[in-house]
């Protein structure tokens, strides 16, 4: 049993279909890539581990447990986090602020507290954004700690969202193309951060990426999708070699 | 001392709990003490009839601020706001009168009924977004005011209610000063425990549901829970505004609450600008006067142009849809915006390009 076990996983949309009986496990404090041409299904798949999309059919256990009926924000207490594909952080916020909004399942105080501020409610802030600025530290995002994230760039909001999920403290970390659309050294960099939050975190790692040669480097495993189905698991050696996995990427290369 | 009205060119905290404290320095402290020292005196040196507006102003100010903490700070639309006003007034009216309860006692129990009211009209707001939102409290509006009108036994239907004003021992709260220092004593708990509420958890969850409400979810934030939340303690504010305005003016009645109550409620959070709760303020005051202020205009205007007041009579729901379109064209983060903009030109000053 592994941490995050997929079991015959379906998702339709009407006439398409997301997913189809996909089954897979994810090993705890592994890093596990799901690869896959455009529309493969993958974001698809995240999107029913975060409790998003509920599957067809099929389900979602986490620790054993069956999870696929549970809301999103109750999972999110269990220890998911996710950093999303096309950025969906709140723009009029602060960077702090986004990265204790990633602290909300952590803290306690309510309404009443909050408003008067008094004693525990501000000891409870103080002690979490301690946390906070750990994260901000570990991602070198102290130079735009109180900018509003709207108005960064695009690669630092790429950064600021995962820095949200991880100040989570998450069991899980899901990381929906973390790389899509930066430059060569903001790759470099983000490679390097999911191998420090592996390292020194321990969390287990669902990543999502395009580039190869990151995938081959960071994964222990890999699954691959294509339209909807898993085609390929293994170790990278074992899918670097799969007939299947290089005929899916050959077919997307001839019709792109 | 140094002048408290000089700006700071920057700021340097040496722990988060300093960092993260309201009152930054010390000079900043000293200028909110003379602001509040201000209109703590303020009374004092004007008539009663500049009072008692300051006193309406205050008194929709705190509803503006509940208003805007669901509206501007959580996003969800409401049209509702007039009746929520009416079922602080009456309840306060209903207990003071016809139970006996004393003024200290009703006034915060309005705003708990009407925060159980608002949280039970907030429940479509997990359905329904937008215009949609808007026209279930719009229903909101037209159901509360149905039954005001019509529970005659209750309400006095539309003859209303008359209430009394507050008393503590033998001080009755009659005269114009000692209503607006209880308003302004509300007023302050108010703003403050606002300002307090966005910077702690549950204000940053509300602010997460306006901004993207999946992100919220998965983040953590139960949408539900935080949207009947938001929806309760805004109606909390509403209510004690409504009880307020009920015990100053000394009546309720049906035709208080209607629904250009609520319109004017939403221009002032507009004009003031949404999700901020100083701006709240300043659009109250600005939507309280503007009737006055173009009152006396059109006096002054009839003194030379006799009949003129004929043709003016309804300047005043024209310069307000006027005064939202500009504000929206033109500075959709309203007043505070403009002010924190003058802030910053004299921050730089005098070399402020
Ligand atoms: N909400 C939705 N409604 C309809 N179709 C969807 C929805 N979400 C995903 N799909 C479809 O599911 C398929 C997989 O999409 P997605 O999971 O986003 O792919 P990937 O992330 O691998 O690029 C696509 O054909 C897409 O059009
Ligand atoms: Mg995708």
């Amino acid at each position: 049993m592994g941490i995050l076990d997929i079991k015959s996983v379906t998702l339709r949309f009407g006439g398409v279909v997301a997913l189809d009986h996909v089954s897979f496990e994810v090993k705890e404090g592994e890093i596990f890539s799901l690869i896959g041409p455009n529309g493969a299904g993958k974001t698809s798949m995240l999107n029913c581990i975060s409790g998003l999309y509920r599957p067809t059919s099929g389900s979602v256990l986490f620790k054993g447990e069956d999870i696929t009926n549970l809301k999103p924000h109750k999972r999110a207490a269990l220890g998911i986090a996710r950093a999303f594909q096309n950025i969906e952080l709140f723009p009029h916020l602060s960077v702090l602020d986004n990265l204790m909004l990633g602290r909300h399942v952590r803290m306690k105080t309510g309404v009443l507290a909050g408003g008067l501020y008094w004693g525990k409610a501000q000891k409870e802030e103080v002690e979490h954004r301690k946390k906070v600025e750990e994260v901000i530290d570990f991602l070198e995002l102290e130079h735009v700690r109180n900018t509003p994230v709207g108005t960064l760039s695009y690669g630092l909001q790429k950064r600021v969202e995962v820095g949200r999920a991880l100040a989570l403290e998450p069991e899980i970390l899901l990381l929906d193309e973390p790389m899509a659309g930066m430059n060569n050294e903001e790759k470099e960099d983000m490679a390097r951060y999911i191998i420090d939050i592996h390292e020194e975190k321990k969390t287990t790692i669902i990543l999502i990426e395009h580039d190869m040669g990151v995938i081959m480097d960071l994964s222990n495993h890999i699954a691959v999708l294509d339209f909807g189905k898993l085609i390929a698991y293994g170790t990278p050696k074992e899918i670097q070699n799969n007939p299947r996995v290089i005929e899916a990427y050959l077919g997307e290369e001839h019709v792109g | 001392m140094r002048n408290p009205f000089v700006m700071e060119c920057g700021e340097f905290h040496v722990s988060y709990k300093q960092d993260m404290a309201i009152w930054k320095i010390p000079r900043v402290r000293t200028r909110i003490f003379l602001i509040v020292a201000f209109f703590a005196i303020f009374p004092l040196i004007v008539s009663d009839y500049v009072v008692s507006l300051a006193t309406l102003c205050g008194i929709a100010a705190i509803g503006a601020i509940g208003l805007n903490i669901l509206t501007g700070f959580t996003g969800q639309i409401s049209i509702g706001v007039g009746a929520f006003l009416g079922v602080g007034g009456y309840t306060s009216a209903i207990l003071t009168t016809k139970l006996g309860l004393s003024f200290w006692l009703s006034v915060p129990l309005a705003g708990v009924i009407t925060a159980i009211v608002g949280a039970l009209f907030g429940i479509p707001s997990l359905r329904l977004k937008g215009l949609y939102l808007a026209i279930a409290t719009l229903a909101a509006q037209v159901i509360i005011l149905f039954v005001i009108s019509r529970w005659d036994s209750l309400t006095g239907g539309t003859a209303g209610l008359v209430l009394l004003r507050p008393e503590i021992g033998n001080f009755a709260f009659t005269s114009e000063d000692s209503y607006y220092y209880l308003m302004f004593v509300i007023l302050l708990i108010t703003t403050i425990f606002s300002l307090n509420l966005f910077r702690s958890r549950v204000g940053r969850a509300f602010i997460a549901i306006r901004d993207r409400d999946i992100a919220a979810e998965v983040m953590g934030i139960d949408l539900f829970k935080y949207k009947v939340m938001a929806f309760s303690v805004s109606s909390f504010f509403v209510g004690v505004a409504g009880a307020l305005l009920g015990h100053y003016t000394m009546i309720v009645s049906p035709e208080l609450y209607s629904i250009s109550v609520s319109i004017e409620y939403l221009a002032m959070i507009l004009v003031g600008g949404l999700g901020s709760v100083f701006g709240s303020i300043y659009g109250a005051v600005f939507i309280t006067l503007l009737p006055v202020v173009l009152r006396a205009f059109v006096e002054l205007l009839n003194g030379m142009f006799p009949g003129l007041s004929d043709v003016l009579v309804g300047m005043k729901e024209v310069v307000f849809g006027l005064m939202i379109i500009l504000f929206l064209v033109y500075e959709p983060e309203g007043l505070d915006k403009i002010w924190r903009n003058i802030k910053n030109y004299f921050r730089l000053w005098p070399f402020s390009y």
